[in-house]
Parts: structure tokens; C-alpha cells; sequence
């Protein structure tokens, strides 16, 4: 058996190698004709001029956090620290807060009194948000983070919170009359109430 | 006229004038073309280039230059202070040197005084290119050896042996456009081409030229001196601030250099193109400087095109395609070109100059068969050992459908 192993039939059986050697002259040509074809093709040009004109982010992309709000301007966050504890990169600083029924920063019990993420720290792996239990914490598409210097890149809670929308109360503020936390978590509160303004 | 009779009056401070005239050319042109190669690249790689620095990205280069000039000025502790600092003077005094006979206009008013662009008409004036070519490589080899560095060295050492080839081949080529002018000096070399542009006649000749040109200055695809992959930056790794931006100047001047001898030995130079001759005539001596531009640019175009389209040579190919292939076919062209121009000088008959040029070309197009033939025959004869070779004693990976031991694959 040992002839089937020959080299004859290896190489009657091999597949043939395309020639190594470089190919001819007008071969070469067809290279110069593509590199001045592209020199006139405007419409293929692949830059952006970035600080004028941005690139579209993927859809889910990761970028600055962002606080939100219930509909009649109270925060999401209860402050329970549970996306500090999720963080890998410890960049989050929770420190919660009590709310008196006159003045509520979010509704039920307790509201995060110092929110802050370190940006220098944050790995933007977002498992802060898939602990947070109130969808306080979700992540925008902002990916524009550069400072000139540390301090301006730990973002407070005002720099976090998302901006009041028309129809929303600067809190603190009482919450929604007859309402629970219970009925702002399940969406049951969708604006606010003349009685909720603070005299 | 001719350009040499129009010099040879020239009072000193015209001359002076022309001296400070030809050096701002030079520069701005260095800027203008840096600016430009850098637009063209990006366009053939679908980029846009610079575009921030003033209108179209025109003062890019500028930037840079004050960006680089006010950049600290390094020198290694391993390096020989005197020889640094003088290499990079070397490279760039040379580069603007050559084009001290280059012809750029005819005959042209200047202050009052009829002359011609051209700083001096030398009798030699094309072998006082070469020489002044020679020198810079001093730059480029002192500072590669001054850096007190390995790959600076390196780079040095393969610039300065690439040099030289190829200055061998680009002599040989012009020594046709010498045999047919009967003259050296740059002007005379214009006036011979009134006809015919020695760059059709002796076309071979022209190929060499671009092909060594290219090879002399250290340009994409023989930038071994510089194999940013290999050699870091080449010889002027160690260098930094003014004297880096002096190297650079002189990579960029010495391609408009070779481009304007190029232009002036083998397109006509300053003379407008065939047909357009009465441009020359309607608007006036300075229009030609038009053409000599234009005609420069063609070529510098050519430098950014293979820029953009052909990988780097690897060392041993790039000296072999200068040594072996550039070399004998520019001294074969030289040969053939010194017995036709013998023929043409002691009247020879018509049919025997075309039965020699017939003969000439059946000489080469049997020799190039029987490369072919050899090249065929070599690689049958590498197949035919091949297939004797005996069976190896030591596990080979199974063939298709076979297992180790010999059994039929099941699963195969």
C-alpha cells in the first residue's frame, strides 16, 4: 500500500497553484487606471468631516448616561446604589436622600441625593442599566466626552438628569394626588396635577 | 538668441535677482506640491486630504512648516553633534543647486533688462546635475551614520546604495540625449529638440529616465530608504524640528529637480507644446514658464500617481530590476542609438539604416523568446524531478480519501 503515498499522485492530485510570478505589464496598467478612475469618483469619498457633520451611531450605542424622569417631572432613580454595585469599573457614586411628602424629588421613600459617574472610569458596558429596577438610568447616544481636564469629566447628577419636557414640574414637588409609587412605576401617572406645584 | 548669448550680459545684480528668483520658486513650489500630493493620494484613496489650512487646505504645507520650526530641536547623545547638523544642510543646498542651469523661460524682460530665466549656462551643464545629485546622497549617508543609531544607518546605507545605482542607469540614459543633441548644456539640449522631443525619439531612453528618476529620489515605489514598516522613519529618524524639515524640503525639491530635467531633456522644455508654438510668440517670453510648469507638473503628477498605486519594492528585487535589467538595456539602447547616429552622419543609405533597425528588432524579440523558452523549460524540468522524487519514509499528512495506514476512509 505504501506506493499510494507517492509524491506522483500527490501531485497529479494536487490543485494547481496559480503563477507566483508578477503578472504582465498591461496587467500592472489596470492598477493605474483604477487609482485615476477613483481620483474623479467625488460621490465614493468616504470621510466625514467630523466636527460639521457626525456619523450616525449605532442605534443601541453606548454613550453618556442619562436620568430620566416620570411624566410629571419627578426622577426615576430611588437612589439604591444597585447600578454602583453592578458597575465593574466602580465609576458610579450613589448617595440617597429622604423625600418628605411636601417635597419629593421622586416618588416613594428615598431619591439619589449625589448621583455621579466618573467618565474617566466607565467602561460604557451598561450593566448599570440592566440593574437599575426603575429604568432610571439609560444611555444616550452621545459619545462626545473629551475634557481638558479630570474634574469636568465626573458628571454630577444636573449634568446626568434629562432636560423637563413641556408639562413636567421642576421637582421637589408633592406627588401625583391620590397616586403611589407603586402607580408611577406602572405608568398610571402621565402629567401633572395643578395641586402639585409648590406655593 | 540662444539662452547662453542672452546670460552671458547679464550685470550682477540681475544675476543676484534671478538667484533669489529661482530659490522662491523652488520653495513655494515645494509647498504648493506637498499640499498637492497630499490632496491627489487622498482623492485616488477615496479620502479628501487636507482642507482646514486656508482656502482648499492651500496653507497645510505652510502649517506644518511653522508646526515643525517651532518643535524642539533633538540630538541624540550617541551623535556626532558637527555631522548632524551639517547633513541636513548638505541634502538641502544641493537639491536647490541643479537648479542653477535649468532653463525656464526663453527670452524674457526683466527690470528692464532682456535675459533669459536661467541662472548660468554651463557647457556641462547636465553633468553638473549629476554631480550635484552625488552630493546630496553625502546628506543622506552623514546622516544616517551621525545619528549614532541602528536603523538611521540602516536607512542611510540603502538609500545611498540605491542611489548610486540608479544614477548609473539615469547617466546611461542621458548619454543618448547627448549622442543626438551633440551637447551638454541644458539650453542647447532645447534648442536640439525644435523638431522632434528627444522623449519620442529616444523614447527607451525617456523610460529609463522616469524609471531611475523615481529610484534617485528616493520615491514611493522605491522608498526602501525610508520603509516606514522596516526602518522607522530611515535616515532621519533622529531627527526633529528644523532639520527634519529640511530633509523634507529637499525630498520635494529634488523631485521638481529631476521633474525639470526631465521636462528639459526630454519634452522640449520650456517651448510650448507641437502646434502651440505661436503662444510664444503672441504672449510673450514669460508665457513659456507656463509650459516649463506645466510640463513639470505632468511629471510630479506621475510621482504621486505611482504614490498611490504601486506597493514598495522589496531590496534584492529593486537592486536587481537597476543591475540587471536598466542597466544593460540602456547600454544595448546607447549602442544601437551611437550606429544609427554614425549611419545618419556618413550618409548611409536609407535601406540600410531600416535593414539595421529591422535586424535590431529581430534580435530582441528572438532574445526575449528564448528567456521565455528557458523560463518554460526550467519550471518542466522542476515538475519532472518532482514527480521522481521518491516516496518520503516519514508521516505525511493522508491524501484525500486515504488514512494513514492505507485503509479506505469511511467517511470520505
Amino acid at each position: 500500500m505504501a506506493d499510494d503515498f507517492s509524491i506522483e499522485k500527490a501531485v497529479e492530485q494536487s490543485v494547481q497553484i496559480p503563477e507566483q510570478s508578477p503578472s504582465s505589464f498591461f496587467t500592472q496598467l489596470k492598477g493605474f487606471w483604477l487609482t485615476f478612475v477613483t481620483m474623479f469618483q467625488v460621490k465614493k469619498v468616504q470621510t466625514i468631516q467630523y466636527p460639521e457633520e457626525k456619523a450616525l451611531t449605532a442605534e443601541r450605542f453606548h454613550g453618556r448616561h442619562q436620568l430620566n424622569r416620570y411624566d410629571d417631572g419627578l426622577e426615576k432613580c430611588i437612589g439604591c446604589e444597585l447600578c454602583a454595585w453592578a458597575c465593574p469599573a466602580d465609576a458610579i457614586l450613589v448617595e440617597a436622600g429622604d423625600n418628605t411628602p411636601e417635597a419629593q424629588y421622586s416618588p416613594g421613600e428615598r431619591f439619589g441625593k449625589v448621583y455621579q459617574i466618573n467618565y474617566l472610569r466607565c467602561i460604557f458596558c451598561g450593566l448599570c442599566i440592566e440593574a437599575c429596577p426603575t429604568r432610571a438610568l439609560t444611555m444616550t447616544n452621545e459619545y462626545e466626552l473629551a475634557e481638558n481636564n479630570r474634574g469636568k469629566l465626573i458628571f454630577d447628577k444636573e449634568d446626568l438628569l434629562a432636560p423637563l419636557r413641556s408639562g413636567m414640574l421642576q421637582p421637589p414637588h408633592p406627588m401625583y394626588p391620590g397616586t403611589t409609587d407603586t402607580s408611577y412605576y406602572k405608568g398610571e401617572v402621565t402629567g401633572t396635577h395643578p395641586s402639585q406645584e409648590v406655593k | 538668441m540662444t539662452n547662453s548669448e542672452l546670460i552671458g550680459t547679464d550685470p550682477g545684480w540681475i544675476i543676484l535677482v534671478k538667484g533669489v528668483l529661482i530659490f522662491v520658486i523652488c520653495v513655494v513650489a515645494t509647498l504648493l506640491s506637498i499640499w498637492a500630493e497630499r490632496k491627489i493620494v487622498a482623492r485616488m484613496q477615496v479620502r479628501i486630504g487636507p482642507n482646514r489650512a486656508g482656502k482648499f487646505g492651500l496653507l497645510q504645507s505652510l502649517a506644518d512648516g511653522v508646526k515643525l520650526a517651532l518643535k524642539e530641536d533633538l540630538i541624540p547623545k550617541a551623535a556626532d553633534r558637527i555631522v548632524f547638523v551639517i547633513a541636513p544642510i548638505i541634502s538641502a543646498t544641493a537639491c536647490f543647486m541643479s537648479f542653477a542651469v535649468i532653463p525656464m523661460t526663453g527670452k524674457v524682460r526683466l527690470f528692464g533688462h532682456t535675459t533669459a530665466m536661467q541662472l548660468t549656462d554651463l557647457p556641462v551643464g547636465v553633468l553638473y546635475i549629476l554631480a550635484i545629485a552625488s552630493i546630496g546622497v553625502y546628506g543622506i549617508v552623514l546622516a544616517g551614520w551621525s545619528s549614532g543609531s541602528t536603523y538611521p544607518l540602516l536607512g542611510g546605507l540603502r538609500s545611498s546604495a540605491q542611489v548610486i545605482s540608479y544614477e548609473v542607469a539615469m547617466g546611461l540614459s542621458l548619454v543618448a540625449v547627448f549622442i543626438y543633441s551633440g551637447s551638454m548644456s541644458t539650453s542647447s539640449i532645447i534648442e536640439a529638440q525644435n523638431k522632434w522631443w528627444f522623449g519620442v525619439v529616444l523614447f527607451p531612453s525617456f523610460i529609463i529616465y522616469v524609471i531611475s528618476m523615481v529610484g534617485e529620489t528616493n520615491r514611493a515605489p522605491f522608498d526602501l530608504a525610508e520603509a516606514e514598516g522596516e526602518l522607522v522613519g530611515g535616515f532621519h529618524t533622529e531627527y526633529s524640528s528644523l532639520k527634519f524639515a529640511l530633509f523634507f524640503l529637499a525630498e520635494y525639491v529634488n523631485m521638481v529637480a529631476v521633474s525639470s530635467l526631465a521636462t528639459t531633456l526630454f519634452l522640449g522644455g520650456y517651448h510650448a507644446l507641437p502646434g502651440l508654438g505661436f503662444t510664444e510668440s503672441w504672449l510673450g517670453g514669460w508665457f513659456t514658464m507656463v509650459w516649463f510648469l506645466g510640463k513639470v507638473s505632468l511629471f510630479f503628477f506621475l510621482f504621486v500617481w505611482l504614490r498611490g498605486t504601486l506597493p514598495r519594492l522589496r531590496y534584492d528585487q529593486f537592486m536587481q530590476f537597476g543591475w540587471k535589467v536598466l542597466i544593460p538595456v540602456s547600454l544595448v539602447w546607447i549602442m544601437i542609438v551611437s550606429t544609427l547616429r554614425v549611419m545618419s552622419q556618413q550618409g548611409a543609405p536609407r535601406v540600410v539604416v531600416v535593414a539595421f533597425t529591422f535586424g535590431i528588432l529581430l534580435l530582441v524579440f528572438s532574445a526575449t523568446s528564448l528567456v521565455d523558452k528557458n523560463k518554460a523549460r526550467i519550471k518542466a524540468e522542476n515538475r519532472e524531478s518532482l514527480k521522481n522524487f521518491p516516496a518520503p519514509s516519514f508521516p505525511v499528512p493522508s491524501l484525500p480519501g486515504k488514512t494513514l495506514n492505507g485503509a479506505e476512509e469511511i467517511n470520505g
